[in-house]
């Protein structure tokens, strides 16, 4: 196992939050807090635990990442871009008329992208497919799939998790973007998901609870989750929306706002400066 | 018009032949392989066979990863499940990526029977027709099912093709008809008007065509097999060359055969036209062939029909 290095990681993870309010600026639009409080998660991913190759995206022993909360886009074109799938030039045309980068991930569009996203819970659906063709193919390649806290309120994900179980999927990794908010508000007040642990534990996946902006957590778990054989396992990763932007931090209306001029200047200067 | 067989008996046959020569095709159901035939496949291939449970969104989803994995998924279930519990999986997951997904759904239609109104699917076809991408097949009979899936396998695309529970007349001889996606065909010639037909109404089709001949009418019947992309040339020839069309299929008026034709005639050749097929109603239990009288989707309705179309002439 690579060893973790955790300076380089907190400043690509920095850049990526960077890229992340600078494309939702130039959009207009898109969805903030959820892609900044995954950034760490996608970082961990994306440089050091996946093995991906930027000139060949369609590699077949590739391991794979679908975002099934779709509308944290902007975390994943961000990672994308700076891991070379494509020029970081296109991050400034998100959700433009004619523009690679739609507003939510699409496949045929977007070298790096592995499944169309953003309908809620589709995209964990699709992973078990990706997932029992590997085994199949008995190949060795492993998949990886970001839900959000509010996503797993739609059934199909319950529906996905029991098929992962069922066939013992082991080589798919599951993490939950747990930040605790969602559109209309706290995920406890319009529809707890709790005790949530407990739940996953109950479909027999196994369960590691971390904090989702410790390197050394996250890259463990995916480790743990690696070594554990016979089923699923679901990385419940504790993270704060918004997280880097002071401002943004925990404020539900960032969901999906674009910062304004001034407001996107005073987060990059929070993250380090334009550059 | 001897042999009567389901087109769900088809289809599982031709899926077990298929496994044998495309490896990457696998097979998945919602607990109903035994219905759908997918259990032929199963038989054959469990290696290759995944039974998802009552679970039809993760049916859809997860065939969208397999496909999106190189494989070429079969996703079988009632049309009713298929194409209404799982439609938005349908669309976003399978057909806006354009994925290499089967959605093979039996038990579609009124003639699903006793089970009554909320499994007989009479909106599928329109639901399917609607979304981007997809190609929409329902065959006539066993002959033209078993070849619909041997050249849906080699087509690269989502594709929907609607099969039915009860058994159905043969009207095609094996050792002739190839199916190709997207063309229609021309079984009887006629000038006064054009029965077309889709799906098991194409035996009742050739059945009016008798009927009306004894009138001194003679009909032409065609088989649009493939729904969309609709074979345009060979209704807008019908419509040139007998001046009276009438569509029949087993489903709603609405969104079906009826108002594809309708489609291409209103923008290329309007003539008089009229539509056999459910009137935006539900169904109820009964008898396959008793619900066909009562819902009108007979060879004597295509006959009135065509009565009343040449009228308008």
């Amino acid at each position: 196992m690579a060893k973790i290095d955790d300076k380089r990681l907190k400043e690509i993870a920095t850049e990526i939050r960077r890229d992340i309010i600078r494309s939702v600026y130039a959009a207009g639009s898109g969805h903030p807090g959820g892609s900044l409080s995954a950034a760490d998660i996608v970082t961990a991913l994306y440089f050091h635990k996946m093995k991906v190759d930027p000139s060949n995206p369609k590699w077949e022993d590739r391991d794979r990442f679908i975002l099934s909360k779709g509308h944290g886009a902007p975390v994943l074109y961000a990672a994308l871009a700076e891991k070379g799938f494509f020029p970081k030039e296109e991050l400034l045309k998100l959700r433009h008329i004619d523009a690679m980068l739609q507003g939510h991930p699409d496949m045929k569009g977007t070298p790096g992208v592995e499944m169309s996203t953003g309908s809620l819970g589709q995209g964990f659906s699709t992973s078990i497919g990706m997932a029992l063709a590997s085994k199949l193919d008995q190949k060795e390649n492993r998949i990886y799939v970001l839900l959000g806290d509010g996503e797993v309120q739609e059934g199909i994900v319950w529906e996905a998790a029991m098929a992962a179980a069922h066939y013992q999927l082991d080589n798919l990794t599951a993490i939950l973007d747990f930040n605790g908010l969602q559109i209309d508000g706290c995920t406890d007040e319009v529809m707890s998901i709790n005790p949530i642990a407990d739940k996953w534990a109950s479909f027999r996946w196994h369960v590691i609870v971390i904090d989702g902006h410790d390197f050394e957590q996250i890259i463990n778990a995916f480790d743990e989750a690696e070594a554990t054989k016979g089923k699923p396992t679901i990385i419940i990763a504790k993270t704060v929306k918004g997280k880097g932007v002071s401002f943004m931090e925990n404020q539900v209306g960032w969901h999906g706002n674009a910062p304004k001029k001034e407001e996107a200047e005073k987060a990059l200067e929070e993250l380090g400066g334009a550059r | 018009m001897a042999e009567k067989i389901a087109t769900r008996e088809a289809y599982g046959k031709a899926l077990a032949k298929l496994g044998k020569v495309n490896e990457k095709v696998v097979v998945l159901d919602a607990d109903l392989s035994k219905s759908t035939k997918t259990s032929e496949f199963e038989k054959a291939f469990p290696n290759r066979f995944f039974n998802m449970g009552i679970a039809e969104q993760n049916l859809m989803g997860t065939a969208a990863g397999f496909a999106a994995a190189g494989k070429i998924p079969f996703a079988s279930t009632f049309a009713m499940f298929a194409t209404g519990r799982a439609f938005e999986i349908i669309r976003n997951s399978i057909c806006y990526p354009k994925l290499n997904v089967k959605i093979c759904a039996t038990h579609a239609g009124i003639t699903v029977g006793e089970d009554g109104a909320s499994h007989q699917a009479l909106e599928d076809l329109a639901c399917m027709r609607a979304i981007p991408n997809m190609v929409v097949i329902n065959p006539a009979d066993a002959v033209s099912a078993e070849q619909a899936i041997f050249a849906i396998a080699e087509y690269h695309g989502p594709v929907y093709v609607r099969l039915g529970r009860a058994a159905v007349p043969v009207i095609y001889d094996a050792n002739s008809f190839r199916f190709e996606i997207g063309k229609g065909i021309e079984l009887c010639p006629g000038k006064d008007a054009a029965i077309i037909a889709t799906g098991i109404m194409v035996a009742e089709a050739l059945q009016a065509r008798e009927m009306l001949e004894k009138e001194g009418i003679e009909a032409r019947v065609i088989d649009i097999h493939t729904l969309k992309p609709i074979d345009k040339e060979i209704i807008i020839k019908a419509a040139r060359e007998t001046g009276a069309i009438v569509t029949a299929e087993e489903h709603n008026i609405l969104g079906g055969l009826g108002s594809a034709v309708a489609e291409v005639l209103v923008e290329n050749s309007p003539v008089p036209m009229k539509r056999v097929g459910t009137r935006d109603t539900f169904g109820e239990s009964g008898k396959p062939n008793e619900l066909m009288i009562k819902y009108g989707l007979t060879a004597a309705h295509i006959v009135e029909a065509v009565k009343e179309v040449r009228k308008l002439k």
